[in-house]
């Protein structure tokens, strides 16, 4: 197991290379930061100048060398409208992000594996199909237009929570968080419900998926045939055994939603790094487009890690390909 | 009708796929609502009050007003009007229109791309296989709005830097079950047979691997045309879809969510209802047919 632990650790780096080559290229194809510091009036040769004094002019290679130099030592130049660090900007901001995929992630779990597990195992009855139906719904909401409902149906019109914004915040083991105080839970309700209700329904797909799946094989059949209640058989025996490629799926899931907390946050003025991160793109903020790029690629490698490695770990009959 | 084609049906009648879908409501409700947004995409342009992308047919006049039934409404406008005076009805079916050309073309696109690499990974095997499902294993590590939003960013905006985007995007599903499917097929006694007489392998692939691998095809296409259609409307919702000259469902929400505060739902609530009203119909369909094609798909 160790081998493959570490071969997976390997194949992580360089997933993590070529990843700092594309933000790189994209970087260097988007614009050039020298027009962007010199007046619209400067010269060719004053252009060219510029561009020696950044070193714009050395090979790619080169240039690439000195970005990735800069990138480990957590140097991602500084944003053009924040005026600090790059790096700095996102520590600031991940707070809430995280707090926003952490509230979402619990309604998925408390929400999606009850409804997923109850549909799989009495998949005929109505409650199951229309649970069922309505996830397929689920899937079909643009996750922008939900929120945009929620706003206008609790907000503007019921005026039972606030438009948009973070709200007040506490402080938690020494991080800055809304979910310290009432008035944060207030404004991170709507938009957690929106970045749920996707999630939810692929997750009530999978547990069912799963449940059914269960519920077909040998030792249901015999627990049952000894007399074992249902739901003892099914929350005893089956759910164990659904739980390991939802756990999986949940894991991958925080990657997606970190990418959706982009367009969540645009819409209800959530202060984190997504909205950050479109911001930036409309401001061709360059140095803030590629650490937010290279922060979340590395999260998503290092959860996709963690997966793999838990995954051993969770069901010992699995191989990670390469050992017998 | 020929012969050959008496028989088909008559096959087709007695299948059990035939049974199943005749007997599942959803199914067939699903198709209809398909069959209506087809049609209504097709005949747009003949039945829609005006060309709301035609700026001269547009009257400011007639800007924001509210959809029938609502007081100061007017007839001629069933759904009201955006900031421009222009009809959201006829706006929403043009948006449409756009939404099912990028759904289906992206399809096309993606799929046969996919379908190239993963015969080529499955039927060759060796070093184009592990090159091939190395790239896909990375690519799946990453969420495919993110990756739609690089590429985006990188390219610009346009249809068909949109279909550019959604293809690199959506090739990694369509190679990984092509892939998998021809690893089977090739063990399987008449692909030998047609080895032994000696056919050639592009024949061997074309006769032989990809009828079988069709129906998974079907069943992962139909799924996709309602994700591209939703990333579609998100890519152009944040402004890094289409071009604004272009119709799209997408971009009328984003139109419409400035002025939500003040009042105006219409503007921006029907263009999504009719996102999720299209998506819907083709995930119901697209459900229907996993469950009785290809179960496995996820």
């Amino acid at each position: 197991m160790v081998k493959t632990i570490l071969q997976r650790f390997f194949q992580m780096i360089i997933v993590m290379i070529v990843v700092t080559i594309l933000v790189f290229l994209m970087s260097y194809k988007i614009s050039n930061p020298v027009y962007l510091l010199l007046p619209e009036t400067a010269t060719d040769e004053q252009v060219a100048e510029a561009m020696k004094e950044l070193g714009l002019d050395r090979p790619l290679y080169i240039q690439y060398g000195i970005f990735l130099k800069n990138v480990l030592h957590g140097d991602f130049g500084n944003s053009y409208f924040y005026h600090q660090s790059a790096l700095s900007v996102i520590l600031e901001k991940m707070p809430a992000t995280m707090e926003l995929v952490l509230v979402t992630m619990i309604l998925t779990i408390l929400i999606g594996i009850p409804l997923g597990v109850f549909a799989g195992a009495y998949p005929k009855r109505l409650t199951s199909k229309a649970t069922m139906t309505l996830s397929i719904f689920g899937v079909s909401l643009p996750s922008f237009w939900v929120g945009m409902i929620l706003i206008y149906v609790f907000s503007l019109g019921l005026r039972v929570t606030p438009v948009s914004g973070r709200g007040a915040v506490g402080t938690i083991l020494g991080i800055e968080t809304s979910l310290a105080t009432l008035d944060g839970w207030h404004h991170i309700i709507l938009p957690s419900i929106t970045l749920a209700l996707g999630n939810i329904a692929s997750i009530i797909r999978l547990t069912r998926a799963g449940t059914q799946e269960q519920m077909r094989q040998d030792y249901v059949k015999f627990a049952r045939a000894k007399g074992v209640a249902t739901r003892k058989v099914l929350f005893g025996h089956a759910l164990k055994n659904t739980l390991i490629p939802v756990i999986t799926i949940l894991g991958l899931q925080l990657g997606d939603l970190i990418a959706f907390t982009t367009i969540t946050e645009t819409i209800f003025a959530w202060p984190g790094m997504g909205k950050m991160a479109l911001d930036a793109i409309s401001q061709n903020d360059r140095p803030i487009i590629s650490a937010y790029l290279l922060m979340v690629s590395g999260m998503f490698i290092l959860i996709n890690f963690i997966v793999d490695v838990l995954y051993t770990v969770i069901d010992p009959r699995v191989s990670l390909g390469g050992e017998e | 009708m020929t012969k050959s084609g008496q028989k088909n049906r008559g096959r087709l009648r007695s299948s059990q796929f035939y049974y199943n879908y005749t007997h599942s409501p959803s199914a067939i409700i699903s198709t209809i609502l398909i069959i209506l947004i087809a049609f209504l995409a097709l005949v747009g342009p003949y039945i829609t009050p005006q060309n709301p992308f035609d700026l001269s047919s547009l009257d400011l006049s007639n800007a924001y007003l509210p959809p029938i039934g609502s007081e100061g409404a007017d007839p001629q406008f069933i759904l009201g009007t955006d900031q421009q005076g222009r009809d959201i009805f006829s706006a929403v079916v043009y948006g449409s229109r756009t939404s099912l050309y990028i759904g289906v073309v992206g399809v096309v696109l993606c799929s046969a791309l996919g379908i190239f690499l993963g015969v080529l990974a499955g039927y060759y095997g060796g070093k184009a296989d592990s090159i091939i499902m190395r790239i896909a294993d990375i690519q799946l590590s990453f969420p495919s709005i993110l990756i739609a939003m690089f590429l985006m960013s990188i390219l610009g905006r346009g249809v068909g830097n949109v279909l550019i985007a959604l293809m690199l995007v959506g090739w990694v599903k369509f190679a990984r079950t092509v892939r998998g499917e021809t690893l089977k097929i090739r063990k399987m006694e008449y692909v030998d047979a047609a080895r032994v007489i000696g056919l050639p392998n592009w024949r061997i692939i074309v006769q032989y691997i990809l009828p079988n691998v069709m129906t998974s095809i079907i069943v992962l296409a139909t799924m996709q045309v309602g994700t591209f259609i939703l990333l579609e409307a998100t890519l152009s919702f944040l402004g890094m879809g289409v071009p604004v000259t272009e119709p799209s469902l997408g971009m009328l929400c984003s139109d419409g969510y400035k002025v939500l505060s003040s009042g105006r739902w219409w503007v921006s609530i029907f263009p999504g209802l009719y996102i999720v009203f299209i998506v819907f119909a083709i995930n119901m369909l697209g459900d229907f047919l996993r469950d009785e094609l290809n179960p496995k798909l996820k």
